[in-house]
């Protein structure tokens, strides 16, 4: 009986390597356990639904589809073919062919993968009867973007076929699939897009497919997009492109009362049917390449330069509510503020006055001794330096400067707003003081900001005290737009130390020596403040901001051109222009409108770029 | 009625129930596996689960002809029934049909049988009819010959067909013979030789020989320390065995090089792991091995497996029909049937425990054995522990002649179990 035991162990060891194998197989091992997509027995087919429209603010339509036709292709499932014929079908060589094959054996041989995409209508047409003999390539209809008025690409983006790092990161995607990668595009990609509708197809080992897999019940069906309706003016949009046309910069328009986003030009621009059908990638090549002009670089949120005059306001502001000045402060100015001792501590400025100057005067005139004092000011106020700096800068984040915006834009700069410790990094050994930064009072310095933010800023401004964060989408077709966008963010500042500050930049436009008044509009009450930012690389840029009218503003303005030397210049008219525009429809001064229509700075690039090439 | 004219007195009910469960159990998944949409007749010679029906509606009649004869019988007539057997293998070589390559059947006008499936139980009856000779004595070299020799002959005729797979379960009667009183070193030395044979191939034969040696001075210096007196007594033996353990390395080494053909090195580098091609070789393979797998914990349910309805699996219906079982039935099934299989064997073995003539002890064991060894292999290839070797599971893999083969197999030992205490 003893040797009995033997086969007893045996079964019983059998029984456990089987039990354990199995185990190990069917409920530890998940890679088997993935289901469909990489189960041969089951095809998978998609059905794509159209992407939602794009609309602008007043319902004019941007961004519609038109059909295209792309050729997938399954590798397991081609059989030997007439390479010759396909190919001159599609019009592609040889070489490309298998290029393309291998690329998609690569993916997968049983997924399918975009062959070749976007086919002309005339070529669908010839290549459909023939369909038949390929085997293994099929015809997937998929719908194309279509832009009916040549505008705006910077804000509507495009979409282009995701790459293999998306889909790593976005299990939804597969290869060949389209998906938004620039503008509004991107950031309402899943609005917009809504969901395809999945098929499977049980098959057998034949790849004959034998009827739908359990029947139908994982089948969805295609959610089609949303439509979305954009804060964007398209008029008012156009216009702006219009006036920077042959100049380089950004204009950003918002309404202060809701943060949306009127107009956002960039200029140069681009016709957004570029970005379509197979000439795509090659156009794309070729703007990217611009980098010259950089025309795919969106002035408006990406371009951070030192804002200049504008930052005065900011400075005002701070003054008041530290309270180191008041509306009666009176600073001598004698064509520039001396900071210190050494000779080159001087800081010129342009106001003529040659005695003193009030906060009213110092923002008409744009006084740059009267904001140097006030800046010094609010840092000597406090013990050291470094917190006199931290709480400057906490009053001039608060109005959305120093940081991304967080919106709905898909890029964007946080521009600079220093700090305490930033001044402790920067002059590690040294006793730092007030004055070594005294370039930030007037917008030079280490200040850097973008021309939304600076639109935002003057809304806020606009607004006495807050802003919406500025936004592109209005609505969204059976969907609400994000609850942040409607909730107002409040500045550090009191709301009575604005009247006095927007009272001076009034005057700007209705003094008759303010800095803009001869870019004034009868009729509106417009609120501005010119603008140089200082440029070491060639001429200044042209910097305006402005929001009118002065009560229950309705639009609030960010100018900026490039080399457009100082403020009133361009970028002050441009301004004015495109609130006239907005406001009564069109300008009572033509031979103005005309001149920046026509005006070009092409010139002044051309012997930029020469300079640079020397 | 009297005890001898009810041929059903005696009988271990346990036994029948446990084949008739495994028939039914098989049968629904040849079901899956073959069933097309459409043909609901489930009697029918176009399809191949309604032939499967036949079959086992005919092996009613065939267990009611086994249990007719007297127990004593089938002791009388081993040796008859072997030498027939034999002459049925060699048969073959003349008369047989061709079929995937090994002229494994007879053609009978219509249907096909095998006679290598009834030869099992023929040389079972043999070896059980030698064993229980009074003058038999495993000790000796003569019967370990004789022995043998029995075993051997139809072992050599099936791998002769081509079948060597179906050979293999004549080694399994080693299990037999160890109960009997083969010294136990047989089993030793196979077991050693098997554990070399896998070492070799999976470390290449200097890494294997080297062991060899390390362990050789690992065990002269234990026995020189600790028992200097058994090695100075035993050393020859010890040097003899490790040099026979290296000889054997280098001529697995050569067999595998140079007497194998690729195919047969193609089934078990797949096994070992050396090579993943999954489209040619080891297509088979990972196929059954992906399709057990996808059926998870409680399977996709009777008719649900997409790849067993895809026709996935090679030979889904008889050498891979556990993978129906896999897919389907998922871990809750797969395990019960394998439980239900160990179960069945256990029965068998306890029963053969019982038997106070040794032939049907021995007869037991066998039987025993053989379908201990179908198990094993068939579902060890099954799930991709064993190499690609085809044999069928008993009682599920569709064919005729392997389920009367298994039915004259069991059910003439449930007869003898039935006389256990009817002395004739």
């Amino acid at each position: 009986m003893k040797r009995a035991a033997l086969i007893y162990l045996l079964v019983i060891v059998v029984g456990i390597t089987f039990i354990s194998r199995l185990f190990y197989l069917q409920i530890l091992d998940n890679k088997y356990n993935i289901p469909t997509l990489n189960n041969s027995a089951v095809k998978v087919t998609y059905e794509y639904p159209e992407r939602g429209y794009i609309y602008d603010r007043n319902g004019v339509l941007l961004v519609a589809n038109q059909l295209s036709y792309d050729i997938m292709v399954i590798p397991q499932e081609v059989k030997a073919l007439d390479t010759t014929e396909f190919c001159t079908l599609i019009k592609i060589t040889k070489d490309d062919f298998i290029k393309r094959l291998n690329r998609a054996k690569r993916y997968s041989l049983r997924i399918p993968s975009t062959f070749l995409t976007q086919l002309s209508k005339e070529d669908y047409a010839y290549l459909q009867e023939k369909m038949y003999k390929y085997k293994g390539f099929y015809i997937q209809k998929r719908s194309l973007r279509e832009y009916p008025i040549n505008s705006s690409p910077n804000i509507l983006g495009y979409i282009s076929e995701v790459n293999e790092s998306m889909i790593k990161k976005n299990p939804y995607y597969q290869l060949g699939e389209l998906i938004g990668t620039a503008g509004v595009e991107k950031t309402y990609e899943e609005v917009l897009r809504g969901r395809k509708g999945v098929k499977y197809t049980h098959r057998n080992r034949f790849n004959k497919e034998i009827g739908p897999y359990k029947n139908g019940k994982y089948d969805t069906l295609p959610i089609p997009g949303s439509d979305l309706k954009l804060t964007i003016d398209i008029e008012l949009q156009q216009y702006g492109e219009a006036l920077m046309k042959n100049k380089r910069g950004g204009i950003v328009a918002i309404e202060p009362a809701t943060g949306e986003i009127l107009a956002l030009v960039s200029s140069p621009t681009y016709n957004p049917n570029l970005m379509v059908g197979r000439k795509r990638s090659k156009n794309f090549t070729k703007l990217y390449l611009d980098y010259d002009s950089k025309p795919l670089l969106d002035r408006g949120l990406q371009a951070q330069y030192p804002p200049g005059s504008p930052f005065k306001i900011i400075s005002a502001l701070i003054g008041l509510q530290e309270g180191v000045i008041n509306t009666h402060t009176s600073i001598k100015c004698l064509g520039g503020y001396r900071y210190g001792k050494n000779k080159d501590a001087f800081m010129k400025c342009h106001c003529d006055t040659y005695g003193y100057v009030q906060l009213n005067k110092a923002i008409y005139r744009s006084c740059n001794s009267y904001f140097a004092n006030a800046y010094r000011k609010v840092i000597e106020k406090y013990p050291t330096p470094a917190e006199g700096m931290n709480v400057w800068s906490k009053h001039v984040k608060s109005f959305g400067l120093g940081d991304y915006l967080d919106n709905d834009l898909s890029v964007g700069k946080k521009g600079l707003i220093p700090d305490g410790n930033f001044y402790n990094k920067w002059y590690p050994n040294t006793n730092w003081k007030a004055t070594y930064s005294i370039s930030n009072a007037i917008g030079q310095g280490e200040v850097l900001t973008t021309p939304i933010q600076l639109a935002n800023m003057t809304a806020a401004v606009a607004n006495r005290g807050f802003y919406f964060t500025p936004h592109i989408v209005k609505s969204i077709e059976g969907g609400k737009i994000n609850p942040k966008f409607t909730t107002p963010k409040y500045t550090t500042i009191d709301k009575k130390y604005f009247e006095p500050v927007v009272e001076g930049l009034f005057n700007v436009f209705e003094h008759p020596r303010g800095t803009a008044s001869w870019s004034k509009v009868k009729g509106i009450e417009i609120c501005g403040k010119t603008g140089t930012s200082e440029n070491p690389h060639g001429q200044d840029h042209s910097i305006f901001i402005a929001f009118a009218p002065k009560d229950n503003p309705k639009i609030a303005i960010a100018v900026f051109v490039e080399n457009g030397y100082w403020g009133s210049r361009w970028a002050g008219p441009i301004a004015s222009l495109m609130i006239e525009k907005y406001i009564n429809g069109g300008t009572n001064r033509p031979w103005e409108e005309k001149r920046i229509l026509n005006g070009s700075l092409q010139e002044e690039y051309d012997k930029q770029l020469k300079e640079q090439k020397h | 009625m009297s005890r001898r004219s009810n041929i059903f007195y005696g009988i271990d009910w346990i036994l029948v129930l446990f084949y008739f469960v495994l028939i039914f159990l098989g049968w629904l998944n040849i079901y899956s596996a073959t069933h097309v949409e459409g043909n609901t007749l489930l009697i029918n010679f176009s399809s191949e689960y309604g032939k499967q029906l036949i079959w086992i509606g005919l092996s009613i009649p065939i267990i009611f002809f086994i249990l007719l004869f007297e127990a004593k019988f089938y002791e009388k007539f081993a040796s008859i029934i072997y030498l027939l057997s034999l002459l049925a293998l060699v048969g073959l070589f003349i008369f047989g049909k061709n079929i995937n390559g090994a002229t494994s059947w007879y053609d009978l006008g219509g249907f096909s049988i095998q006679p290598s499936e009834f030869v099992k139980a023929a040389t079972a009856l043999a070896i059980s009819k030698l064993i229980s000779d009074k003058q038999y004595n495993l000790n000796k070299l003569s019967a370990q010959l004789q022995t043998f020799i029995v075993l051997i002959l139809p072992a050599i005729l099936i791998t002769l067909q081509p079948d060597p797979g179906s050979a293999l379960v004549y080694f399994a009667f080693i299990f037999v013979l160890y109960r009997e009183g083969l010294p136990a070193y047989y089993i030793s030395i196979g077991f050693i030789a098997l554990l070399l044979f896998v070492t070799t191939l999976l470390v290449g034969y200097k890494y294997a020989v080297i062991g060899v040696i390390s362990l050789f001075i690992i065990t002269i210096i234990y026995f020189f320390i600790y028992r200097r007196k058994d090695l100075k007594r035993g050393w020859p033996k010890i040097v003899i065995s490790f040099l026979i353990s290296t000889l054997f390395i280098l001529s697995v080494d050569f067999v595998y090089n140079h007497v194998f053909e690729q195919r047969h090195r193609d089934r078990f580098n797949i096994l070992l792991g050396k090579t993943t091609d999954i489209k040619s070789i080891g297509y088979n393979t990972n196929q059954s091995v992906t399709t057990i797998a996808s059926g998870g914990f409680t399977g996709r349910g009777f008719l649900e497996g997409e790849r067993t309805q895809g026709d996935f699996v090679p030979e889904q219906q008889t050498d891979y029909i556990f993978t129906t079982v896999g897919e389907e039935w998922g871990f809750i099934g797969s395990t019960l049937v394998i439980i239900l299989f160990l179960l069945f064997i256990i029965r068998i073995i306890n029963r053969a425990e019982k038997q106070k003539s040794k032939f049907s002890r021995v007869y037991g064991y066998s039987v025993a054995t053989i379908f201990l060894t179908h198990v094993t292999i068939n579902i060890g290839m099954v799930l991709g522990l064993l190499p690609t070797i085809g044999i069928p599971l008993p009682f599920f893999s569709y064919g005729g002649s392997a389920l009367w083969g298994f039915t004259f197999l069991l059910f003439i030992f449930i007869k003898l179990d039935a006389n256990k205490i009817n002395e004739w």
